[in-house]
C-alpha cells in the first residue's frame, strides 16, 4: 500500500503526538529524580544540577531495599506456583472432555475480571485472625488465586494449538502420560509458559491495592506500597524526590520486560504462537 | 514379527452409536493388508483399537496367539504411522527417530546405530540434524517411517500416509512402502479411503462399510469377484456401472438388450426377486468392429448416442446415457455416489461410462453401435446387494476352484482370511 508523503507526514505527527502525551509524564518523574531538593519546586523540566543523590538515599534506605527485596521475592514465587499449577490445569482443558469444563474456564475468567477491591476488607479480617497479615505468604496467596485464572487462559490457547496427534505418537511410542507431558508437551508450549509468567510477575509487580492492605511494616510490603510511606525532611516536606527515584526503580524492570519480550507478550494475549 | 487376529471386535460409543460392527479378520505373519472404505467407514477406528490407543468394546484382540485387548500400545509391539505424520517439532530428525528407543532406556551406541541405519535405508542421513519444519512433506513421511522402523515392532500400523503429499509424490511413495514392506517382511496395517492405493499395495483387501466387514480378499479376487454391490461399486476406476434388470424366465431384459440367463443363475433367482440390478464394467465394453469374431456371440450389440468421448492416450472412454431404471433408489449406490462425490455434482445416474480399445474410430456425437461382453456382467439383488452371479459361479464349478479364498455368501461375510497372495484367475463364470 503506497502511502503518499502528506499520509506518512499525517501518521508522523499522530505517532510524535501519541508518544509524546505517553511519554511526558514519565519523563518528568525521570527529571525530578534527578533534581536536588531545592529544585523539586523549580518548574524547569530538566533539572540544572543533576544529583543522584535521591538514588543513593532510597538504595541505602531500608524502607525501600527490603520492600524491593518482598517484590521480587513474592512475585517470583507467585509467578512460579501459578505457572506450575496453570500449566497443568490448562492441559487438562484443553485436551479432557469433562462435565463442567466449561464451567471451570468460566469461573476462572470471572476471578479473573472480579473487582478485587471487594475483597480487601474480607481478607484482611481473615487474614489477621489466621495470622497471616503482614507476611509473604499473606501477599503470595491472594497474588496466585488472581494470576492462575490468567495464566490458564493463555496456556489453555497455547496448548489447544498442539496438534492431538503429538500425544498418541508418544503413547505410541510408548510414553506414559507424565512422560508424554514433560517431554513432548511441555517443550512445546515453553513460549506459553514464558508468557503466561511474564505476566503473571508483571501482575505481582505491579500491584498497589492487597499490597498496602495486607501489609502493616517492611517485613512484607512490596515496592508500590512502600513508596506511600516515604517520610521527607519533616512532617510538612513530601519528599518528592526520593518518591520520584523510587518510581523509576520500579519501573525500570518492566520497562526491560516489556521490550525485550513484548511480541511474546502481544502474541500470548490474542492466540497461540504454536507451531504443530 | 507377529500375525494378529481380530475376532469379533466391536466398537461401541457411549451414546450407542457402532463405529466397528462384529469385524473378524486374520491378519498372517509379514502380510500386508489394506482396510479401505468410504469416509466413516470405522477402519480408522480398527486401526485405532489395533493400536491400542481405543478401547475395545467387545470381541477379542490377539497378537502372536497372545490376547491383547487391555495392553498399552507399548506393550502390544506396534508401531504406527500417522496420517499428519506427527513428527516431535521440537526435536531433530534424529532425536524424533530415536525417542521410543530412548523412553525404553535402551544404550545410547544402540540407539544411534539403530537410528543411522534406518536413516540410511529411508535416504535421511543428510537430514538427521534438521527440525521436521524445515523438511519437505516427503522427507517428513519418510521420517514418520524411520521412527517406525527403528523400532523393529511386531506390525507396522499406517493411517492414510500418503494423503497428505501431492499425486506425483504419492505414486512414488507408494512404491516406496511396498518395497519398504517387502524388504522387512513386515506384518503392516494400512487404512486408506483410497481403492487405487488398496487394489496397487495390498496382499489382501478388506473393504469396510458402515463398521462392518464386507469382503476380505485379493485385489484381484475383489475386482473380479465381488461379493455385493458396494464392494462392486466401490472397486474399479471408473467405477462399475449399474442398471436395473428383470428376469422373465430364461431371459434377462436390461436397457443394453435381452441375455440368456444361466441354470446356476436361474437357481439363484428363484430365491430372490424378479427385478435385479446388473453391473458392468467399463472396460467389458467394445467397439464392435474391434471384437474378434469368437468373442462376439459371447455379447450383446446395441446402439447409443456418444455424448462426451475422453482420449487419455492408451485408451478411451466414452460416455453415453441410457435409462437405468431404478438404481437411484438403492442405498448402497446412494452411498457409492455421495462417497464419489456424485451425488452432489449432478451428474445424472443414467451416464454410462464404457473403455474403448484407442484405435476405435468412434466420436463424439455419434450414434455408434457398440458390444457389451456377457460374460462380464453381474447380477445382484436389489434388496441384499448380494451378487448373484458369483454366488452361482460359486456352486456351479465349487468342485474346481482351487486355492479360491474361503468366500461366502452374504452382504457381510467374515473371511476368515486364509492368506492367498496368489491367487488363481478365477474364469468368470457367470454364464
Amino acid at each position: 500500500m503506497a502511502t503518499t508523503t502528506r499520509q506518512k507526514a499525517g501518521w508522523g505527527a499522530a505517532n510524535t503526538v501519541t508518544f509524546v502525551v505517553i511519554a511526558i509524564p514519565l519523563l518528568w518523574i525521570a527529571s525530578l529524580s534527578f533534581k536536588t531538593p531545592a529544585a523539586i519546586a523549580d518548574p524547569s523540566f530538566w533539572p540544572a544540577q543533576w544529583t543522584w543523590g535521591n538514588y543513593r538515599g532510597i538504595l541505602t534506605n531500608s524502607t525501600f531495599v527490603r520492600p524491593l527485596f518482598n517484590s521480587i521475592g513474592i512475585g517470583l514465587i507467585a509467578t512460579f506456583i501459578a505457572v506450575v499449577f496453570a500449566s497443568m490445569a490448562a492441559y487438562a482443558v484443553a485436551r479432557l472432555t469433562m462435565p463442567g469444563k466449561r464451567l471451570i474456564v468460566a469461573g476462572a475468567l470471572l476471578i479473573s475480571i472480579f473487582p478485587q477491591i471487594s475483597l480487601v476488607t474480607p481478607l484482611y479480617s481473615i487474614e489477621r485472625s489466621i495470622g497471616l497479615f503482614n507476611t509473604w505468604p499473606g501477599l503470595i496467596i491472594p497474588y496466585i488465586a488472581f494470576g492462575l485464572p490468567m495464566a490458564v487462559y493463555i496456556l489453555a490457547a497455547f496448548f489447544q494449538q498442539i496438534p492431538w496427534q503429538l500425544e498418541r505418537a508418544a503413547k505410541v511410542d510408548g510414553a506414559t502420560p507424565w512422560q508424554a507431558f514433560t517431554k513432548v508437551i511441555a517443550p512445546l508450549a515453553a513460549p506459553g509458559m514464558v508468557t503466561s509468567a511474564i505476566l503473571v510477575f508483571m501482575f505481582c509487580w505491579n500491584e498497589f491495592l492487597f499490597a498496602i492492605s495486607l501489609t502493616s511494616t517492611t517485613s512484607a510490603r512490596t515496592a508500590p506500597a512502600a513508596l506511600a510511606f516515604f517520610s521527607g525532611g519533616s512532617q510538612f516536606t513530601t519528599p518528592t524526590g526520593p518518591i520520584a527515584a523510587a518510581a523509576v526503580v520500579i519501573t525500570i524492570p518492566i520497562i526491560i520486560f516489556v521490550s525485550v519480550f513484548q511480541r511474546r507478550i502481544v502474541s500470548g494475549l490474542t492466540s497461540g504462537a504454536v507451531k504443530g | 514379527m507377529a500375525d494378529m487376529v481380530l475376532d469379533q471386535v466391536t466398537k461401541r460409543y457411549p451414546d450407542g452409536t457402532l463405529a466397528v460392527n462384529k469385524l473378524s479378520l486374520n491378519i498372517a505373519d509379514g502380510e500386508f493388508v489394506i482396510l479401505v472404505g468410504p469416509s466413516g467407514c470405522g477402519k480408522s477406528t480398527t486401526l485405532n483399537m489395533l493400536a491400542g490407543l481405543e478401547d475395545i468394546s467387545e470381541g477379542e484382540l490377539r497378537i502372536g496367539g497372545k490376547v491383547v485387548n487391555d495392553k498399552t500400545p507399548r506393550d502390544r509391539d506396534i508401531a504406527m504411522v500417522f496420517q499428519s505424520y506427527a513428527l516431535y517439532p521440537h526435536m531433530t530428525v534424529r532425536e524424533n527417530m530415536g525417542f521410543s528407543l530412548k523412553l525404553a532406556k535402551t544404550p545410547k551406541g544402540v540407539i544411534a546405530q539403530k537410528v543411522n541405519d534406518a536413516a540410511q535405508s529411508l535416504g535421511l542421513t543428510d537430514l538427521l540434524d534438521r527440525k521436521p519444519a524445515n523438511l519437505s512433506g516427503g522427507q517428513q513421511q519418510r521420517v514418520a517411517m524411520g521412527r517406525a522402523i527403528v523400532r523393529s515392532p511386531a506390525a507396522f500400523l499406517m493411517d492414510e500416509p500418503l494423503s497428505n503429499l501431492d499425486a506425483k509424490l504419492r505414486v512414488q511413495m507408494r512404491l516406496e512402502v511396498s518395497k519398504l514392506q517387502k524388504r522387512l517382511g513386515a506384518t503392516m496395517v494400512y487404512v486408506t479411503h483410497d481403492q487405487t492405493e488398496a487394489l496397487t499395495l495390498g496382499d489382501r483387501v478388506a473393504v469396510l462399510r458402515g463398521g462392518v466387514l464386507q469382503q476380505a480378499a485379493a485385489p484381484q479376487e475383489l475386482y473380479e469377484r465381488p461379493l455385493n454391490l458396494f464392494v462392486a461399486g466401490f472397486i474399479g476406476s471408473p467405477s462399475m456401472n449399474f442398471m436395473s434388470g428383470t428376469v422373465d424366465g430364461g431371459t434377462l431384459h436390461t436397457a443394453l438388450g435381452d441375455l440368456p440367463v444361466s441354470g446356476a443363475l436361474r437357481q439363484e433367482l428363484s430365491t430372490a426377486s424378479r427385478e435385479v440390478i446388473v453391473g458392468i464394467r467399463p472396460e467389458n465394453f467394445q467397439d464392435p468392429a474391434l471384437v474378434s469374431a469368437d468373442a462376439r456371440p459371447h455379447g450383446i450389440t446395441f446402439q447409443a448416442t456418444i455424448d462426451v468421448l475422453e482420449s487419455l492416450g492408451a485408451e478411451k472412454y466414452v460416455y453415453f446415457n441410457k435409462d437405468l431404471g431404478k438404481t437411484k433408489y438403492v442405498t448402497e449406490l446412494e452411498e457409492l455416489a455421495k462417497d464419489a462425490g456424485r451425488a452432489d455434482s449432478g451428474a445424472t445416474s443414467e451416464t454410462v461410462v464404457a473403455r474403448l480399445d484407442p484405435a476405435t474410430r468412434i466420436s463424439e456425437g455419434d450414434n455408434a453401435q457398440l458390444w457389451a461382453d456377457a460374460r462380464s456382467l453381474h447380477v445382484f439383488d436389489p434388496a441384499t446387494g448380494r451378487n448373484l452371479s458369483v454366488a452361482a459361479g460359486t456352486k456351479a464349478s465349487a468342485a474346481g476352484q482351487a486355492g479360491a479364498g474361503a468366500s461366502g455368501h452374504g452382504a457381510a461375510t467374515p473371511s476368515t482370511g486364509q492368506p492367498t497372495s496368489g491367487q488363481t484367475r478365477s474364469s468368470t463364470a457367470s454364464q
